[in-house]
């Protein structure tokens, strides 16, 4: 690839064995309300006396197709040991060769948070011996990493916006997986996932509370799916969070000793871990005692966390710069070509939502939550142009709903956005209401059919002809002749009696607007 | 039939004129390096019916007028060369069993120009040591004196060409682990340029010093074998893509107005008199060459050792990690949890000298003591990588002794490191300047070789060939074979 090179050499990078992979299925529609209004007061609800100080660090796993120092393929859930080559196996003799794919996608994470892409970064050893670490260390960015100083916005419960630094992102590859499950008293060492690049994106200390954390994951979650480095799938593990955090008085400038709870792979998860650790630490120092740092971990079934490992315990990881790698040098011109390719990014895509579509900031920031998603809402209004905000309406009502009630993702329902968009044409141009819009809904989302085929076999068509809905009028009002004398006599109310009585002769098909017109006019005699 | 003391260059003339078969050679060579084990001890592992077969289908290939440059050509392997199939021990009881599923690039090069394998040579452990005496198999002995050690690590591979068991060996130099045992041995070998030859497949000691190599009778062997093995290799990220020139050509070119260095550092107080003299006496055939002689300091050279003896261990505990009983090599019996795995198995598959270094680079390494040591050395190592930058501003060459004596005695430095480690006193800078370098047999005290270092700048391994070439069209200390060996 021109451009690109390690240092004093021309081609020292192994290429990627192929394209893009199609990233996986992107989170669940509920997770498009990442990003969006957390509350600023959360991490004072254990009394104004604390604040609390949080920093994470979000490990990404790049979706290339092969590992980050050998040519494995790196797909999920393949039996164990079957790939992984000698190079993820730590084999006497061979070497790592770096994926260029990987360090594409990092130099894309780091132009779209806006940070430094380092024209050199050096790979690193961390030293430690464990099972499922083959070579007896991890190759890593230590000192020189490849992305440092980006920022990046979300948005506070009231509406204001809150700019969180990203101190650095550096590449590094995984370890492998312990397994214990079915192998009485014995460990087994699956090395599949051993050499899968991943990003770590750590971020400066500066989130204040458990839900602008989550607000910040989710926020970080989005950006790696829409550079489309990163398949976001949090169950398979290819986004976990370390978070550290620790509390002091408030209006302190010191920060308080942290914790940090390793390896939590949910939104949900790392919310409760932090909220448990700020109110454990709190009654630990009010109570006297003292803060020891340490790993921990978040045990999600009893919803608390546990020491793992104290300071004292910790290893030394001996980090050195790694001799089978040259530092990486990166020329201008190759990062300026990277810069071309971005994607719009998610806070552009949802102002120019805002601008063009004349949708609220709440709104644009739930549509453009997911490529995916943002492209959806974009077919659908193309195809019924001037009936935005009705698109954006149904798109995060109804949609959203019947995705989740199915557990799906965008996309994946039978509803493609042509045919969501037939339907708002037909509310559009008055053929049905919007409650019976949404029988038409349940009945496409079931069959696929299209709106018009459902409105025409089930006759849901909106009545509109005047005289019909006149006949239905005078029918009503003959067979109630009490409620209609009591109308007469001043009791207004009963307008709405009427209403109900004419949609219940109708199947509810009568045009709201017509009929609502027409009863004025009749009902006072 | 043997081998006798036809070169590399020689055997594969004969070979191509069909003045001799690939299964003759191989037939002539096995029983002779039978009969040598019980006084050298030189192989570790003879792969005699592997050879016979690489050996027809040499003489095929020949017969067909097809066949690489060497085809036919019998060498052996320095056992830290993973070759499939044939175990590769690295001269440790850690890999006593180890048998890897893939050749190394220098051993899948070499087959593919047509050698042909007769087996993998003894070495210091890991590569570890200066007399080949850290080996799990047993030290090698100097075919010149059997009460002497061949040097190390690549002591195997010096004493086997020494013996004319191989016409040539690969080898591999770290500090001089080529060049020591070849200045011992009376044999010739070159450490290429780092990145000159792919370290895809040769088990690490230190990867920023390690380079594969060659130990052969001549310069004109050395260029013939290297020229094969050389090259970029995608698989070595740390391997240079420029290409290998025909190190055979120019290799007559006469040395008229050569500018040749010695080196102020390298003839101190440590240097054996008699030693000094024969090395003296090269310069002089140089300089009746053609050649200009000067002389050099390089100020940081003395800082060489400790700064290399904080970088190898460094590296080495690292590389030195992946042997944890868990995947390939000795485990340990029985173990009662993880780490009494790990406790016993490297206790048990490494020996002494092993340990020493793991624990030297791991305290080098560690928080506290990094800047202090493993950063300085480092930075002494740029300085004398400097050092050799200016002096080759004004010289093309530098020449001074590849080791301050001649082979001493099994036994006689084993008990203390720092004077076993001196040793490597002058063969340590090129290694960390990652210079090519060679030794060359110039004279013999008390019936014992003497060697000739030259030292080039990156890249001018057909500057040193040449060199060496020319000298051994004038002198015939390369082509003298121990008696007991003739």
């Amino acid at each position: 690839m021109r451009g690109f090179r390690s240092a004093a050499h021309d081609t020292f990078v192994g290429s990627d064995r192929g394209g893009h992979r199609r990233l996986a299925r992107g989170d669940s529609l509920m997770n498009i309300h990442l990003g969006t209004p957390v509350s600023a007061e959360a991490g004072r609800r254990q009394g104004d006396a604390w604040e609390t100080v949080i920093g994470l660090e979000i490990h990404a796993q790049l979706a290339t197709r092969s590992k980050i120092f050998s040519g494995a393929a790196t797909a999920y859930g393949a039996p164990p040991n079957t790939q992984a080559c000698l190079v993820d196996l730590g084999y006497p003799g061979v070497l790592p060769v770096l994926n260029a794919e990987a360090v594409r996608m990092a130099v894309r994470f780091g132009l779209a948070i806006g940070a430094q892409i380092a024209r050199q970064s050096v790979f690193a050893r961390k030293n430690y011996f464990y099972p499922d670490l083959p070579k007896g260390y991890q190759i890593s960015q230590y000192e020189l990493p490849i992305v440092a100083g980006g920022t990046l916005e979300i948005v506070l419960e009231d509406g204001s916006r809150k700019r969180i630094g990203v101190t650095r992102a550096h590449l590094e590859e995984d370890a492998g997986k312990s397994l214990h499950e079915g192998l009485a008293g014995l460990t087994g060492i699956d090395l599949n996932r051993a050499g899968t690049p991943l990003l770590e994106i750590v971020s400066e200390p500066q989130m204040r509370s458990a839900r602008e954390a989550v607000a910040y994951m989710k926020k970080v979650h989005t950006l790696v799916r829409y550079l489309e480095i990163c398949d976001g799938n949090m169950q398979e593990g290819s986004f976990r969070c370390d978070a550290n955090v620790s509390v002091r008085p408030a209006g302190s400038e010191k920060l308080g000793t942290r914790t940090e709870i390793k390896n939590v792979n949910s939104f949900r998860y790392v919310e409760k871990a932090i909220q448990y650790e700020v109110a454990r630490q709190i009654e630990l120092i009010e109570s006297g005692g003292k803060v020891i740092q340490e790993t921990r971990l978040f045990d999600p079934d009893r919803g608390e966390t546990r020491s793992m490992r104290s300071k004292e315990e910790a290893n030394d990881y001996r980090y050195f710069p790694d001799p089978d790698l040259l530092p990486l040098e990166l020329e201008a011109a190759y990062i300026e070509a990277v810069r071309a390719e971005l994607p719009e990014l998610p806070d552009a895509k949802a102002a120019r939502f805002s601008a063009q579509y004349g949708l609220s900031d709440y709104d644009a920031g739930v549509l453009t939550a997911s490529r995916e998603l943002a492209d959806y809402y974009e077919a659908v209004t193309r195809t019924v142009p001037g009936q935005s905000k009705l698109a954006a309406n149904w798109v995060m009502g109804e949609l959203a709903a019947a995705l989740h009630k199915d557990g799906l993702e965008i996309g994946a329902g039978k509803l493609s956005a042509e045919r969501l968009a037939g339907l708002l044409a037909r509310i559009a141009d008055g053929t049905i209401s919007g409650k019976i819009a949404k029988e038409v809904f349940e009945v496409m989302w079931a069959s696929g059919a299209s709106a018009d085929e459902v409105i025409a076999s089930r006759g849901l068509q909106q009545i509109t002809d005047t005289a019909a809905i006149e006949r239905a009028i005078e029918e009503v009002m003959a067979h109630h002749p009490a409620q209609l004398a009591e109308f007469r006599a001043g009791k207004d109310k009963l307008f709405g009696f009427f209403v109900g009585q004419v949609m219940k002769a109708t199947q509810g098909k009568a045009n709201p607007a017509q009929l609502n017109a027409l009863l004025k006019e009749k009902l006072p005699g | 039939m043997t081998i006798d003391r036809r070169t590399v260059t020689q055997l594969a003339a004969d070979l191509r004129a069909r003045k001799v078969s690939s299964v003759e050679l191989v037939r002539a060579c096995l029983p002779r390096i039978e009969a040598s084990q019980s006084s050298l001890n030189a192989f570790v592992t003879v792969t005699a019916e592997q050879a016979l077969a690489q050996a027809q289908a040499a003489d095929r290939e020949l017969a067909a007028g097809r066949g690489g440059p060497l085809a036919g050509v019998p060498i052996g392997h320095k056992d830290l060369f993973c070759t499939a199939g044939v175990r590769t021990t690295c001269g440790s009881r850690m890999l006593e069993n180890f048998v890897a599923p893939y050749d190394a690039t220098v051993v899948a090069r070499l087959q593919a120009a047509g050698a042909v394998m007769l087996g993998k040579l003894n070495m210091d452990e890991f590569a570890m040591g200066s007399s080949n005496e850290t080996s799990y198999f047993g030290p090698v002995r100097n075919p010149w004196n059997t009460d002497l050690v061949p040097g190390g690590s690549s002591g195997g591979c010096a004493a086997a060409v020494a013996a004319r068991l191989v016409p040539a060996a690969t080898a591999t130099d770290t500090g001089g682990s080529i060049r020591q045992p070849a200045a011992f041995c009376g044999v010739t070998g070159i450490k290429p340029t780092y990145g000159r030859v792919s370290r895809y497949g040769m088990i690490a000691f230190a990867s920023s010093l390690d380079q594969g190599g060659v130990i052969a009778q001549t310069a004109e062997d050395c260029a013939c074998v290297l020229r094969s093995m050389a090259g970029f290799d995608p698989r070595d990220s740390t391997s240079v893509d420029i290409p290998v020139p025909d190190y055979l050509a120019g290799l007559d070119a006469p040395l008229a107005g050569v500018r040749i260095g010695l080196l102020k550092e390298f003839f101190d107080t440590g240097l054996e008199a008699d030693y000094e003299r024969h090395v003296r006496e090269a310069l002089a055939v140089f300089e009746r060459l053609g050649a200009r002689l000067c002389e050099l300091s390089l100020p940081n050279i003395p800082r060489s050792v400790p700064a290399y003896y904080v970088v190898a261990p460094a590296e080495c505990s690292s590389n030195l990690a992946r042997y944890d009983g868990v995947r390939f090599g000795h485990r340990c019996r029985n173990p009662r949890d993880l780490t009494d795995l790990y406790k016993r198995s490297r206790s048990e598959g490494f020996g002494a000298e092993v340990k020493r270094r793991i624990m030297t680079g791991t305290y080098v390494l560690s928080a506290g003591y990094y800047d202090a040591y493993y950063l300085k050395a480092q930075r002494v190592r740029r300085l004398i990588a400097a050092d050799f930058e200016r002096a080759f501003a004004e010289v093309d060459l530098l020449m001074g002794p590849t080791t301050p004596t001649t082979a001493f005695a099994l036994g006689a430095k084993s008990a203390d490191p720092i004077t076993m480690y001196l040793n490597d006193i002058y063969t340590i800078s090129a290694n960390l300047a990652g210079l090519p370098a060679m030794s060359v047999p110039c004279g013999f005290v008390g019936g014992l070789p003497v060697g000739l270092q030259i030292i080039g700048p990156h890249f001018a391994e057909q500057r040193l060939l040449q060199a060496a070439h020319r000298f051994q069209l004038e002198t015939d200390w390369h082509a003298r074979v121990p008696e007991r060996c003739a």
